[in-house]
């Protein structure tokens, strides 16, 4: 039997005005999971953060954590602490004094408040910074003391809001790894928000996609890309081309579709719930064929290419089909001895395997 | 060719004669007036006009003036009391303004800028009306006896503290409140160790201003003090119409001397904490 789960949110939404933030939303969240919230923004990821710390009351539904009902309960009796956004590091005290204050203020015995505030700071790498005040660090560093601060009381889950967004590319990608780090150390569960899909897919055991107020998937990282549900998920979630398709019939999970130009084709539908849709593919699945040589089980498109845009280790080509659709396709760029991308104008065919077209539900 | 120089740097505007000249003039223009009068007390004349000779003879005069210094001390009431008032009044209404969505919000905020900028005489005469129509006591033994004073600085005062520590809220970063109670604090802990802190330089710009304020206040005093209760500036005014003596000068130094030992009391309580403690 799986372990009862350490959230549990059920039902919940949340109002502001006749805005809702937060509609009907229902999830669970394993012990030690690192969880991400992830969604334009907008999409009430931060609203639904602040309900599990308890800064917004939901208009309806209820929030469980740890087994116990925490709907109603003020953020100082919650067993979770938050890092935000600004860090909000008290600027008038010392980086020690920061992190000694959640215990302080519950009335921890001043003899065990030392070693535990020591034994925070040399967890996030900070144990020669004490008696700094917050204006002497840099914002990564900010960040390690936030962090510090919630974790030193050991809370049951860590909530972090955009926890990344305020640092430069280099740094974000070392606390990347760290925070992935320190979570397996402390065997906390961390329920992250972020707008950065990358951020969400690397770090994360299991993502929930927010559009709207709603959570439209949840799933591993993998299944997202790999398995989305709906056409927002994938777009949201890297990039795809698409194709308006006729349904012809369904059965169990999959699903005879028909293309003007494809055929008729037998695709993978993505969950039970999808009956009319759009077919997408990931642009590194489609294969760019210019010399002719077919591969097993393909059907391929006459196109012309339209633009090619050079990264280096791969080129995003962009197609025209014949009916007008573009479709972008990546291009490995595996040899140094490579002849180069060809020139826009060439005609071309591509490549498409049915195994790699995923029938998804049509949200808009 | 005439070779000019790369435009100058913003600190070496500095460098040029002519601003330092202008800079030079700029503080005699400010604080000739107040070295004279500090020079002049210690002035060995019965006139202000010619230098004759060092003496303190007129602080020995002074402190000898039983009603200069019931005024002084009058003075010195009074700040205490309308500033401590003022402050408070003045911090929870700016912590109001900040914090708070309620309607008519911009009414009120726009009724505290009115007595900053209501001409002193219109006050003066406005709390003269006032205390007589609600038939404030009158007679009564000291200290109370100051109270409608107390009242009528507090009543000007404490809009400037509302100003200058509203102003000091704008910076303030909310999420620190909330990250507080995150952290296990109850609204008061969370008020008395993140948000005062924050307000404390505020509080103290705008305590020593309405200390300023309220001890040098001369129109609204006048009108609101009774026959018999002298403040510092109505007393020296008083005292100057038969001629201005270097008492009134040694007084007058007394003064700017406990005021500036004021100001840089609250600058060292302002003052950061050093690091590395």
């Amino acid at each position: 039997m799986a372990p009862p789960p350490i959230v549990r949110i059920e039902h919940v939404t949340k109002r502001f005005g006749d805005y809702p933030a937060v509609e009907d939303v229902s999830l669970d969240i394993a012990a030690n999971e690192l969880f991400a919230l992830l969604g334009p923004s907008g999409c009430g990821k931060t609203t639904l953060l602040r309900m599990l710390a308890g800064f917004e009351r939901p208009s309806a539904g209820r929030i469980l954590i740890g087994g116990a009902d925490m709907t109603t309960v003020p953020p100082n009796r919650r067993p979770v602490n938050m890092v935000f956004q600004s860090y909000a590091v008290f600027p008038h005290m010392t980086v020690a004094d920061n992190v000694a204050y959640g215990l302080r203020v519950d009335g921890t015995p001043a003899g065990e408040i030392a070693p535990r505030v020591d034994a925070a700071l040399e967890m996030v790498r900070l144990g020669g910074y004490k008696a700094r005040m917050p204006e002497q660090l840099s914002g990564g560093q900010r960040q390690r003391v936030a962090l510090a601060r919630a974790l030193v009381k050991r809370p049951k889950v860590l909530l972090l809001d955009e926890p990344l967004s305020a640092l430069d590319r280099k740094l974000r990608e070392d606390m990347q790894l760290e925070l992935v780090r320190l979570q397996h150390e402390v065997g906390i569960t961390f329920v992250m928000v972020t707008h950065d899909q990358e951020e969400a897919l690397s770090m994360a055991n299991r993502v929930a996609v927010m559009d709207a107020g709603r959570v439209l998937q949840v799933a591993a990282p993998r299944t997202l890309y790999e398995n989305p549900t709906h056409r927002f998920v994938a777009d949201f979630i890297g990039t795809m081309n698409s194709f308006d398709v006729e349904v012809r019939g369904v059965d169990g999970d999959r699903a005879r579709v028909r293309h003007p130009l494809l055929g008729e084709l037998e695709v993978a539908r993505a969950a039970p719930h999808v009956i009319g849709g759009v077919l997408i593919v990931r642009p590194e699945k489609l294969r760019l064929d210019i010399s002719g040589a077919a591969v097993a089980g393909e059907h391929l498109i006459d196109a012309v290419i339209e633009q090619v845009a050079y990264y280096g280790d791969l080129s995003f080509v962009f197609v025209r089909l014949d009916d007008g659709t573009r479709l972008q396709v990546s291009r490995y760029n595996v040899n140094r001895v490579d002849k180069g991308d060809p020139p826009p104008g060439t005609r071309c065919r591509v490549g498409v395997h049915p195994e790699d077209l995923l029938l998804v539900d049509d949200d808009g | 060719m005439l070779r000019r120089g790369p435009p100058p740097a913003p600190l070496d505007y500095t460098r040029r004669w002519w601003l330092r000249a202008w800079l030079a003039l700029t503080f005699v223009f400010l604080y000739a007036p107040i070295a004279i009068l500090v020079l002049f007390s210690f002035n060995d004349s019965r006139r202000n006009i010619v230098w004759q000779g060092f003496t303190l003879d007129y602080y020995v005069k002074a402190a000898n003036n039983v009603s200069l210094l019931e005024a002084f001390s009058n003075s010195l009431v009074i700040a205490a009391l309308s500033t401590v008032i003022s402050v408070v009044l003045g911090g929870l209404l700016a912590l109001a303004l900040y914090r708070f969505r309620f309607p008519g919000r911009p009414a009120v905020e726009a009724a505290n800028q009115l007595p900053i900028v209501v001409p002193e005489i219109c006050m003066g005469v406005a709390l003269l009306v006032f205390f007589a129509e609600v038939g404030w006591p009158r007679g009564l033994p000291w200290p109370l006896s100051l109270s409608n004073i107390v009242a009528g600085h507090v009543a000007f005062s404490f809009p400037f503290v509302a100003v200058v520590v509203r102003a000091r809220l704008a910076g303030f970063d909310r999420a620190q409140e909330e990250a507080s109670r995150d952290l296990g604090a109850s609204e008061w802990q969370t008020f008395r160790r993140v948000t005062l802190p924050y307000m404390r330089p505020g509080l103290i710009a705008g305590g020593l201003l309405a200390m300023t304020l309220s001890l040098d206040d001369f129109v609204i005093t006048f009108f609101t003090s009774g026959p018999d209760t002298l403040t510092f500036p109505v007393k020296v005014y008083s005292m100057v119409r038969f001629g201005a003596t270097p008492e009134v000068n040694a007084a007058s130094t007394v003064l700017i001397a406990i005021t500036i030992a004021l100001t840089v009391v609250a600058m060292r309580l302002q003052a950061p904490p050093k690091a590395g403690a």
